[in-house]
This record gives C-alpha cells, structure tokens and sequence, in this order.
C-alpha cells in the first residue's frame, strides 16, 4: 500500500473520530495542528486506527508517536488490511 | 438504533461515537433527564461517553460527574460541595480489581490471615455505600470484580486461600449479599462480561499502562452497553412481552409447506433440540413477568396445528394473544398491545426473516427487533440484550402473566353481558384504597416510573423522592389495590396531591392500563375527596401535561366533573373541583379504606 493510500484512509478516520469532514492531515500534523487532539480523543484516534488497518500499535509507539509521519511508518510496515 | 443492539461493531461505535450522539439528539424524542455520579477508580472518560449513547438509544438523557482521575473513595467518603451540589440520582462506582489494596500474595499467611484482608477490604467499600446512601440517598451501582489477569497458583489460585482468583471471587460473594440485604443498591456484574468478552481481550497492560482504563478500549462498548441495562430498568424502560414469529423461530421449518410432522423440534435431531432449547428460554421467562404472544404469517388453522405439536416446550395456553394470519406483523403486533393494553414499544419481536423484521422496525420504531441468523445464536442475542433486566423485582412483576390470564377470562365474561354495568358488576370488585405505606413503596416507585398512558403529569420519583412524599404532612398520598373474582391486581392507582392552605394541587394521578374501564379511577376520586374533606381542602386543582403517549387521559378531569381553567396552546391544561357538593361516582367497587379507616 502506498503512503498516499495509507494517509488517504487515516484522513477518513480521522474525519470520523473528530466528526470534522473539513480535516487534511499531513504527514507533519502533529496534536496541536487539530484542536480537539487531546489526550483523551487520542485513545480513541489510536483505537480506531487499529481497527481500521487491523494492527496493533505496541505501547512503546504510541506513547513515542510524534507526528502522523511515524504513524505513516508504522502502518506501511504493518497494517494487514 | 440498531448499531446499538447487541451484537454491535465495537470497533464502529468507538469511532463514530459523536456523530451517533448527534444524530441521537436530533431525533425529536422525549427524554428522561437524569443525572450519574461516576466515581472512578480508573479512567471513566469514554466509558461516560459510551454509556451516554447507549442511554440516548433507550430514552434517557444522562448529565455526569466524574470524579478526578481513581479518586472514588476521596468523593464518596468527605464532604464534597460539588457532588452535594450536583444532586445525583444515580450513584455509579467504577472500580475493578486493579483497585483492591489489601491482597498479596504471601503463602505463609494462615486462612484466619486472608480471611482478615478480605474483611479489611470489604468494610473499605460497604463504609464508602453506607455513607453514599445516608448522604445522597440515591441508588448506588457498583461494579463487582473481575478475575485477575494471571494466576499465580495456577489451577489453585481459584481454590486456594491464598490465591487472588479466590480472593476476589470471596469479595464478590460478600458483595452479592450486601446487594441482597440492601434496597437501593445494585451490582453491575462485570465478572460475567469479562468472561464473555474472554479475559485476554477484556485485560490490557498497555491500555492501563498508557491511560489508566481497566478494561481494553475495545471492551468499552460492551461495558458500557451493560451498565446501561441496569439503569434503563431502574427508569422502567424494560420490555414487557414477546411477539413470536413461529416457522423457523420457535420451530424448524414451513408448517404450511412441511407439515406438522415435517416441522422440527424436539429431541430428534440437532435443530430440532436448539428449537426446543430456545422454547425453554422463552418460558422461562414468564417467571419474570413476561408476556408471550404469537405473531405469524399463517393461516390460523396451521398456526394451531404447529403449537400442538406435542413436541413443543411452548403449549397453545402459554401465550397471551395469538395473531397468524397474512396480515402485516406491524399492524398485528399493534393490535396485540393495544389488546393486552401495553404499548408496542414494550414489545421484543422474534422473526428469522430480515424483510419482517425491517418492517416492524420501520413501522414501529420503538419495538426492539434483534437481528437473528441461526437458531443456536438465537438465545445469546436475546440474552445479550437484557431486554427484560431485573432490578427491583416487585411481587406484581411475579404475578403478571397470571393477571393477564386472568383479563382473557373477564373478557371471556364480558361478552356475556349486554349492559358493562351488569358485568362489572357481575366481576365482584373489591378496593383498597390507602395512604402510601413503606411496605408498598417498591411497587409504588416502580409503577409511577413506568406509568405512560394513564398518567396524567408523567412525574417521576426515586424511591426516597416517593419516601419523602410518605413522610410529609402537606402532602395527600392514596394508593389503590383491586382484586375480583379473577384474580388480584395489586397496586393499580396512585394519586399524590400537595395541600396549600384550602387548595390541593394534584401532582401525580395515574392508573395501570390492566384496570382501564373498571371504574377505579373514580374509586380512587371518591377517596381522595374524603381524605380532602377531613383535611379542611375546599378545592382540588389538576393540571393535565401531555406527552406523546398519554393521549386517553386528556378529558379526565373532565369526565371527573372538574372545571377547565385554562388550557394552553401545547395542550397543557389545568382543572378545578369543588369538594363541597361533591358526590360518590364509583358505584361497583366495594371499597375498603386501608389503615386510616375512619373517613
């Protein structure tokens, strides 16, 4: 799957988590780029991220994760679907 | 909402949960308004978030406090302004396992020793319940504890002293008798979903780790979907009765086309035993009070021959109305609740068939309508979805099939009879009408909290609400008992009105459905007016609040005699009686006055 593809369906996720169709996510966006990105709506982006590529992140990535770049990283090695 | 039936894509609500919030919203529904205390031992964010869209979904609108982040215990055991102030009616604790602090694991400790934690750990707890319930006097729920995730002693942790899968199952069994000895205090049993869901998907190291939740996020839904089960009973949002497909539902097979020796059910056959298991489910809940009915499309004739079959667990005498013929089921289902005087919405329908099922659901938006495939699912899903929760479980519920077994025979007896005097007459009733007493206060609350149709304000109280009401002396209170020579009603009217100066406003008048047309509402007039006159009240003042379902009490007041007021454009309306001048209208009910005998 290529990066493009991978960001197209995290846009979509992310459009659905925050209920905002307006959302463009880049592979530099980090939680202070979307306003309602907290901690707690984190939980819930990662989650669902998780069932949308059928993966799992392991604690060590999501307590690193900087930016929507090293999800990127992280889904093009192993997302299954 | 379907997405909100079990089985549900967890995975799905947790993603579009704001987007179903909104459209929940949006749907123009009436709402209970009530207000949760989440006292957290972890995390509770999302489980509030969850909880709150499975609440929407059965009508109910919460607003939370969260306590700040494990600090259940600091919050229920001092003063504390804010929940004072917020005024729950409901008390949630939402602690696991993960907060017991007196186990550890130390293999020379005696058994008086473990025996000692398990004592010091529970009293922390039931001290925290005895201070919520003398300081808030709500209903508290407490989640029980689930199995540790690991053993330390293997396949003895569970029988061994020592053990946690041990100690956590004493602590539970501790709990299960404090909810037995205690009114007002509920369990919710999380020991069984994590079991459900399997404990290796239900505990994650890393969701704890990283945001302190007790439960994997993806056990939120389930979670939250089974507390909401307890609360939606306790507001009198339980189902009441079955609609039953019969061909491939309660049998194997077309009748029509098979036969009744071609259907299957019974112990031959591996379809045939799951038929006649998930006929067994089905009675067994008539001990709960639940109704069963038939809705088939059949001809009648073969509808009859299938429910005789001898093979059958369910016997044609089971079910309180039969409907088989080739009609629409929407409109079979609403003929049968009006019929046994219930609404659809109280009403589960069973069909194999999708395109049935989609009907109902789109004709009668308030029925429950699972999603059934194979006959060996079908019980886990009903069961799943709790449609029939017990909570306070009152003798009136025990006894209601055999009520409405009861109505099918004076209804039987009615046909007998050309004047409906003679034949109420001929019922022989007798009431008992009486101020509230502690003993009837269960069935008190829970009728006023499920009374739709025959209610004229449709408040709601909480038991101690309704106990503050007893114990008032402004305040009139009147409940009404009918029996005849059918059978025993139990506790079918309540009125409460406040007295001010020589005025009583009337707060709560309503009446079950099952003695509609039997005249009670003017037995229990007639008392009121007496109770008024001793109490020096010249005048007696209604007020009318219409909803949606309480359409048939609109002229009441009229047709009590009273004097219309005043009514304004949504159809609220307020009503006047004089009490002097007032004269007897029930004149078929021999009433006996419970209690304060001597008006």
């Amino acid at each position: 799957m290529s990066n493009e593809a991978i960001l197209n369906r995290l846009t979509d996720v992310f459009r659905d988590v925050f209920d905002d169709d307006s959302i463009v996510i880049s592979a530099q966006t980090t939680a202070n780029d979307i306003e309602e990105w907290d901690s707690i709506e984190h939980i819930n982006l990662i989650s669902a991220v998780e069932a949308e590529f059928g993966m799992r992140f392991q604690m060590k990535e999501v307590s690193g994760m900087k930016n929507v770049g090293e999800m990127l990283a992280i889904l093009a090695e192993r997302a299954s679907k | 909402m379907t997405e909100l039936q079990y089985p549900f894509d967890s995975a799905f609500l947790l993603k579009n949960r704001r987007k179903i919030r909104k459209q929940l919203l949006a749907d123009g529904r009436d709402r209970i308004k009530k207000r949760i205390a989440v006292l957290g031992g972890s995390t509770t964010t999302d489980i509030c978030s969850m909880l709150e869209i499975f609440l929407l979904d059965q009508g109910i609108q919460p607003l939370f406090y969260q306590s700040e982040y494990g600090q259940y215990w600091q919050d229920a055991m001092f003063p504390n302004d804010t929940l004072e102030q917020f005024k729950p009616d409901f008390i949630y604790i939402h602690t696991t396992t993960r907060n017991l602090t007196e186990y550890h694991l130390d293999m020379k400790q005696s058994a008086a020793d473990c025996t000692a934690a398990a004592d010091r750990e529970f009293s922390r707890f039931s001290m925290m319940w005895e201070r919520l319930r003398t300081t808030y006097g709500c209903a508290v729920i407490q989640n029980n504890f689930e199995l540790p995730r690991y053993r330390m002693l293997g396949n003895s942790d569970v029988s061994d002293v020592h053990g946690m899968t041990n100690y956590v199952l004493e602590l539970n069994s501790r709990l299960n008798r404090y909810a037995q000895e205690h009114k007002g205090f509920y369990v919710h049993d999380i020991l069984s979903l994590s079991a459900c869901c399997g404990l290796d998907q239900w505990h994650s190291e890393a969701h704890w780790c990283l945001y302190k939740y007790a439960m994997a996020v993806e056990m939120i839904p389930a979670f939250a979907h089974n507390l909401a089960k307890i609360f939606k009973s306790l507001l009198g949002k339980n189902k009441k009765a079955f609609a039953l497909d019969l061909d491939n539902t309660l049998w194997g097979g077309v009748i029509g086309d098979d036969g009744v020796s071609g259907i299957e059910i019974g112990q031959e056959g591996a379809q045939g035993q799951a038929y006649a298991a998930f006929q067994s489910y089905l009675k067994a809940h008539q001990s709960l009070g639940v109704l069963l009915t038939v809705c088939s499309k059949n001809e009648a004739e073969n509808a009859r021959l299938g429910l005789e079959h001898p093979e059958n667990v369910l016997r044609p005498d089971d079910f309180r109305a039969i409907r088989a013929n080739w009609e629409p089921k929407s409109g079979n289902i609403a003929e049968i609740a009006a019929e046994l005087t219930l609404l659809p919405e109280s009403f589960v329908f069973v069909d194999d068939n999708p395109a049935e099922r989609a009907i109902v659901r789109g004709q009668l938006p308030g029925v429950a309508v699972p999603e059934l495939e194979q006959v060996e699912e079908y019980i886990r899903v009903l069961d799943r979805n709790s449609y029939f929760e017990v909570t306070d479980f009152s003798e009136d519920d025990a006894a209601r099939d055999e009520m409405y077994r009861a109505n099918a025979a004076r209804t039987q007896q009615a046909a007998q009879f050309e004047n409906y005097t003679d034949y109420l007459l001929s019922l022989e009733m007798h009431a008992e009408i009486s101020p509230f007493s502690e003993l009837y206060l269960p069935r008190i609350t829970q009728l006023t909290n499920k009374s739709n149709q025959f209610n004229l304000t449709t408040r709601r109280y909480t038991e101690s609400e309704m106990r503050e009401v007893l114990q008032s002396d402004r305040h009139i209170h009147l409940c009404g008992r009918l029996a005849d020579r059918f059978g025993d009603n139990g506790i079918v009217a309540l009125t409460i009105g406040e007295m001010q100066g020589d005025r009583l406003e009337i707060q709560l008048w309503l009446m079950s459905c099952r003695v509609l047309k039997r005249d009670m509402e003017l037995a229990m007039l007639d008392t009121l007016v007496a109770y008024c006159r001793r109490a020096g009240i010249r005048t007696i003042h209604g007020v009318y609040l219409p909803t949606a379902k309480n359409g048939m009490v609109r002229e009441l007041y009229a047709t009590f005699g009273f004097k219309k007021l005043s009514e304004s454009e949504d159809g609220e309306s307020h009503w006047e009686l004089s009490v002097d001048g007032y004269s007897k209208q029930n004149h078929v009910i021999d009433v006996k006055l419970g209690e304060e005998a001597t008006v």
